[in-house]
């Protein structure tokens, strides 16, 4: 018998080591961790439970028969984040290269069936060299299970990909399908093809950076959501994040205690609205000082900046915001902004987190590369995340809600609950100008008629009054008591029940 | 007394003249521009008159608007404040002719003292020192030795086209003077083709001292002590406090008398302020009189005890003063320190806009005052218009030392968001020893951040206070977190004790404990008692740290905790201590080379670009011009370099730190 615990006390110390000690002091050349420390930072102490330790791959070719690591270069199991379960994998590239074979596969598939039994988020941190040639189909199949998985828990558990080393070709899909996607900088890069195809199939020379790092898919394509600047920041932020998740969609997030009031008032935000219609804004302000503490938890920060979105608290509950920023492009909607804050409205809706409008937008962004790109299409998918999602929406217009993008942002036509304006609000077709040069088209030339006429329309249209009367706007409110009015109606909504009429599933336009 | 004053200021001025009309029971006018529609003042004020757009020179420097807001309004009075139209004669007289009254001195007083060379000579007559010097120019090296020995040595020669230290030579002795003249004439002649040299005493280890005094119509002057002003920067006063610690009570008396003689001399009846240079001997010498309410003249208020804006409208409504020089006993100890919204990292660049956030310092619990004069609140604008003054932080203490500890503490706990500030500045200047100990003279700052003013130059605290206050913050937070997966907090907050501060990377291993009144953080074998009940969430952490009084502005931020203590702001990381081992084996980021781009030094509108790319450029050459603060910019090539390409086009906004152009 002591023999037996010596040898499994042997197999797991081999199991431990991964790759080898100087695999893993490379890794830590590189400034990265090894997937187990990873796994450490991430959970509460002593919280990890593995699985699979002694998995291996069972591939004979190319020599692979007498080239065995037990682990397979992937550590998979559960443990606690601030005392609340989350599955895990995270790849050794230590091992293989964290390559990708069946085995490998296997593990991750078994976690993500177990945390869908259970209903608890699984996180992937991805350091994955791709699929492992060696087994050729069988890696790509395996690839396969795991992107079925993904796809079957999407919008029933979280799940978090944190891409923390390569992450390429059809490997990119799995993180691809999850709900989140953060990067480490300097350290991570995702693409479907290399630099060296690139550059032999499109003759573009690229590096790996400005292919697919973290800048490139934090600011550009808009692929990841957040990056960090090293390994350990990335993961106290992960175990910060989970936080404002629930652990699936029958539950609701956790509440977090407060001493921040509910009826904290905020006179300051009496002057938020500049004086000159043209004059921007940082909405940032009206965010910070109506969630709890002011802590909010921006995501896709250098993305398509002429819309916030992020995850913050009030009374304790998580909201997800939405908000236009009239200091980018004026707020306006083009085809970024629709699809950033579409799929983060829809997550929302898929995790029971209420949805918070802030709406100060001048309308779609106008010109040939927006109609060209489909902003039809694209500005289609906010409107229908907006009009499926039950979750409580409460809604507040600050100052311009023109046109059709005004209807979009989370209007009270698209089953917002609660929508209010403050005084400042000018919900119209359009702003006063350019209503004017087509009501009053012969005037045109007639600087001072023109100029009548545009102060008519603006004491006639450029207020929420009009809207209040038709019940548009539920109630017109005082700037300085936002926080305090959108608290009670979220509270008010807590048990808020909506279903949509059955289907299989919408057709959201793609 | 009058019914109804109009203050023809705005701003922390306007407000403080209002406060005491209104206590007297008087009605206020206030005066504004168009960008000070929603200004602090016009809020205080009984009544407001719009009085045109917004450059002063377009509102509140005309006269015509402010007599239009007089008739009006009714007004029967008009307070000047300082700046604008307080020194302006002209304006006296209109209001004279009109039957308004000025609250000020009369404009005789203001037209006499406004002249230098008259002033001077006025002073001559009445018995001030002036600084002794020779007003003709000097033919040759003999006679500028006749000359100094006559004026006493140290002697400055200057040239007469001379500034900027450029033809100025100092002499302690006749071969020096002999020297020093050949040179200040040859240097005057190669640098302004001008060789006239005149002498003048030179005053070592100068300081700035001012007499206030207030003069009724009936004959009477008294005067309230004096004012420090030493620490300056360019000639703009920084910190202000009375009494000096560097006067005795008959040099303080002499001065007084002199001030008093001079106000007498020019029947002078309103507050006002003589102005001396005072050497390292205490030898002290007239500057110039400044005719209106200054500033700084809190300080002399909390030490006094007396309402200078009250004392000032009653002698203007003929009343007779109610003191007499035995009335007037400095009590205490006064410092005030001017908050600007300007950047002292980057050479006092002044920054505007919305004041995002803005709470300021209250009164202490136990003894001693902290008053602030300000004419803005959050939410507030600071605008490009004028003078960009946050507020007056001023505090009154037994002594010195009380004093200057009271404004340490406010300055930590004065709260500001949205624009720079130079609060970090101000710290270091009253916890420089030299400061402390009161060897200060005006040329304080420049002897000091002869290079401006750097984050090496702030002040820093002991380092354990950080990791402290860090510790606290993260076992809050760290507890009520653990509350999530359904602990109670004690149990959450308890489950872990050891963990490691990582401050400018060093790394605190730290074991904390809490307790009914705050917290026991074990560091290196040190308990830090820390006694606090700071909530998450609240922006200051007050506490009392090793029997200090600590007032930290603090922030979560992503994944650490940022401190702001002396206006230095750190970031703190809390690891466990595995999760710090890890943490050594993160890579330093090396910041990003920016030596080959052309970074906008402040936020700006972009006028014109003066290169394309691929263009080559020699030092010095104009890359680009930037208009901020309705100033002109012209950004230079710092070496010879090859355009490699733009990346803004004229007309663009551009933020700090925005890139322009890079070169190869």
């Amino acid at each position: 018998m002591h023999k037996i615990i010596r040898q499994l006390e042997e197999k797991r110390e081999r199991a431990r080591l991964g790759g080898g000690q100087r695999r893993i002091d490379a890794q830590h050349a590189k400034g990265k961790l090894t997937a187990r420390e990873r796994i450490k930072m991430l959970f509460d102490k002593d919280s990890f439970e593995e699985w699979d330790m002694f998995m291996e791959h069972r591939c004979t070719d190319f020599g692979m028969a007498e080239n065995s690591i037990p682990g397979d270069g992937v550590v998979t199991g559960f443990g606690t984040i601030n005392g609340r379960q989350v599955f895990v994998f995270s790849q050794d590239f230590t091992v293989f290269g964290g390559s990708l074979s069946a085995s490998h596969a296997m593990k991750i598939c078994k976690i993500m069936d177990q945390a869908m039994k259970v209903g608890a988020p699984v996180i992937g941190l991805n350091d994955s060299g791709g699929a492992r040639i060696q087994e050729g189909v069988d890696s790509l199949a395996a690839y396969g299970e795991v992107f079925q998985r993904n796809v079957m828990a999407s919008g029933v558990i979280p799940q978090i990909s944190m891409i923390m080393g390569p992450c390429a070709g059809g490997a990119v899909y799995s993180p691809a399908m999850t709900d989140f996607i953060f990067m480490v900088e300097d350290s991570s890069y995702m693409f479907v093809t290399g630099p060296d195809v690139v550059k032999t199939v499109t003759h573009e020379d690229v590096s790996l950076e400005e292919l697919g790092g973290a800048t490139t898919h934090t600011s550009r394509s808009g692929v990841a959501d957040k990056s960090f600047n090293n390994d350990v920041d990335a993961l106290l932020f992960l175990r910060r994040f989970m936080d404002f998740l629930p652990a699936n969609n029958t539950e609701k997030p956790p509440v977090r205690e407060t001493p921040d009031a509910a009826s904290r008032v905020e006179m300051s935000l009496d002057t938020l609205i500049p004086d000159n219609p043209n004059k921007p804004y940082d909405m940032m302000e009206l965010i910070r000082k109506v969630v709890d503490e002011g802590d909010f938890f921006e995501l896709q920060p250098q993305y398509a900046g002429n819309i916030l979105i992020g995850l913050a608290r009030m009374e304790g509950s998580t909201v997800g915001i939405v908000a236009n920023q009239p200091m980018v492009l004026a707020g306006c909607l083009d085809i970024n902004a629709s699809i950033k804050a579409a799929r983060f409205v829809r997550f929302c809706d898929c995790f029971n987190i209420p949805v918070v409008t802030l709406v100060d937008v001048p309308g779609f962004m106008p010109g040939t590369a927006q109609e060209y790109g489909g902003i039809i299409k694209h500005g289609a998918k906010l409107l229908y995340a907006f009009a499926e999602a039950t979750v409580p929406k409460v809604t507040l217009i600050t100052r311009k809600a023109y046109g059709g993008a005004y209807d979009v942002m989370s209007s009270k036509h698209l089953r917002g609950d609660v929508n209010f304006a403050w005084p400042t609000a000018e919900i119209a077709v359009m702003g006063p100008k350019g209503a004017v040069e087509i009501i009053f088209r012969k005037d045109i030339g007639d600087d001072k008629k023109i100029a009548a006429r545009t102060e008519e329309y603006r004491n006639q249209f450029a207020n929420p009054f009009v809207a209040g009367s038709r019940g548009f706007i539920d109630d017109v409110i005082m700037p300085h008591n936002t926080r305090a009015r959108i608290c009670r109606s979220l509270r008010m909504l807590q048990n808020k029940l909506v279903e949509n009429p059955w289907k299989k599933h919408g057709n959201i336009p793609l | 007394m009058f019914k109804k004053i109009l203050i023809a200021n705005r701003g922390e001025i306007a407000c403080r003249v209002i406060k005491s009309a209104q206590r007297m029971g008087i009605t206020t006018v206030a005066v504004y521009s168009e960008a000070d529609r929603l200004a602090l003042h016009v809020d205080m004020a009984d009544e407001a008159v719009c009085i045109g757009p917004a450059p002063s020179a377009q509102s509140y420097l005309v006269t015509k608007n402010i007599m239009k807001a007089i008739r009006d309004t009714g007004a029967d009075a008009v307070h000047p404040g300082y700046g604008f139209l307080s020194e302006n004669a002209a304006f006296t007289r209109t209001l004279a002719r009109k039957g308004i009254t000025f609250i000020g001195p009369k404009p005789r007083a203001i037209t006499a003292m406004g002249d230098k060379i008259a002033s001077k000579k006025l002073a001559e007559k009445a018995g001030v020192n002036t600084i002794p010097g020779h007003l003709e120019v000097i033919k040759n090296a003999s006679q500028a030795v006749k000359i100094a020995r006559k004026i006493g040595y140290p002697v400055m020669l200057k040239a007469s086209a001379g500034g900027g230290g450029e033809g100025m030579r100092v002499a302690y002795d006749d071969d020096e003077c002999r020297d020093g003249f050949a040179r200040a004439t040859s240097e005057a002649i190669s640098s302004f083709g001008d060789d006239r040299i005149f002498a003048e005493k030179f005053i070592e280890q100068p300081r700035h001292i001012e007499i206030q005094l207030i003069g009724d119509g009936h004959g009477n002057v008294v005067y309230l002590g004096e004012r420090e002003c030493s620490i300056q920067r360019r000639h703009q006063k920084v910190i202000e406090e009375a009494p000096s610690a560097f006067l005795d009570e008959a040099t303080r008396q002499a001065m007084g008398a002199q001030a008093v003689a001079l106000a007498k001399a020019v029947k002078y009846q309103s507050a006002g302020t003589v102005e001396f240079i005072v050497d390292k001997d205490r030898n002290f010498y007239f500057l110039e009189m400044n005719t209106r309410l200054q500033v700084e003249h809190p300080v002399t208020e909390l030490i006094t005890g007396f309402d200078l804006v009250e004392m000032m409208i009653r002698v203007a409504a003929g009343q007779k003063l109610q003191i007499t020089q035995d009335d007037v006993k400095i009590n205490g100890w006064a410092i005030e320190a001017r908050v600007y919204a300007e950047d002292p990292f980057r050479n006092f660049l002044p920054s505007i806009g919305r004041l995002v956030r803005y709470q300021h310092p209250t009164n202490p619990a136990g003894n001693g005052i902290v008053r602030i004069d300000t004419g803005v609140y959050e939410g507030g604008e600071i605008s490009m218009y004028y003078d960009p003054m946050i507020a007056k932080l001023v505090t009154w203490g037994r002594d010195r030392h009380h004093a200057t500890a009271l404004m340490q503490k406010a300055l930590d706990e004065f709260y500001i968001r949205g624009v720079s500030h130079n609060i970090a500045f101000l710290s270091a200047l009253v916890a420089h020893p030299r400061f402390e100990q009161g060897k200060i003279t005006t040329n304080f700052i420049a002897e000091e951040y002869p290079d401006g003013f750097h984050p090496a130059d702030a002040i820093h605290d002991d380092p354990l206070i950080l990791v402290a206050v860090a510790a606290c913050m993260n076992f809050a937070a760290h507890g009520r977190a653990m509350m999530d997966g359904g602990l109670e907090f004690e149990e959450a907050a308890q489950s872990c004790h050891d963990w490691v501060v990582v401050l400018d990377d060093t790394y605190h291993p730290i074991s904390i404990s809490s307790h009914y009144s705050g917290y026991d953080v074990k560091v290196e074998d040190r308990v830090i008692p820390v006694k606090t009940d700071w909530q998450l969430g609240e922006p200051l952490f007050h506490a009392t740290i090793m029997d200090m009084d600590v007032c930290m502005q603090v922030e979560c931020e992503d994944v650490c905790y940022r401190l702001t203590h002396g206006g230095v702001q750190a970031d703190i990381h809390v690891l466990l201590p595995d999760v710090a081992d890890l943490n050594k084996l993160m890579l330093v980021k090396q910041p990003p080379d920016t030596s080959n781009l052309l970074l906008s030094p402040m936020p700006g509108l972009l006028i014109s670009l003066a290169v394309s790319p691929g263009q080559e450029v020699k030092e010095g050459e104009e890359l680009a011009v930037i208009e901020a603060m309705k100033m002109e910019n012209v950004m230079r090539a710092s070496r010879d370099c090859v355009v490699e390409a733009i990346h803004v086009s004229e007309g663009d906004n551009l933020s700090v730190d925005q890139i322009i152009m890079d070169f190869t």
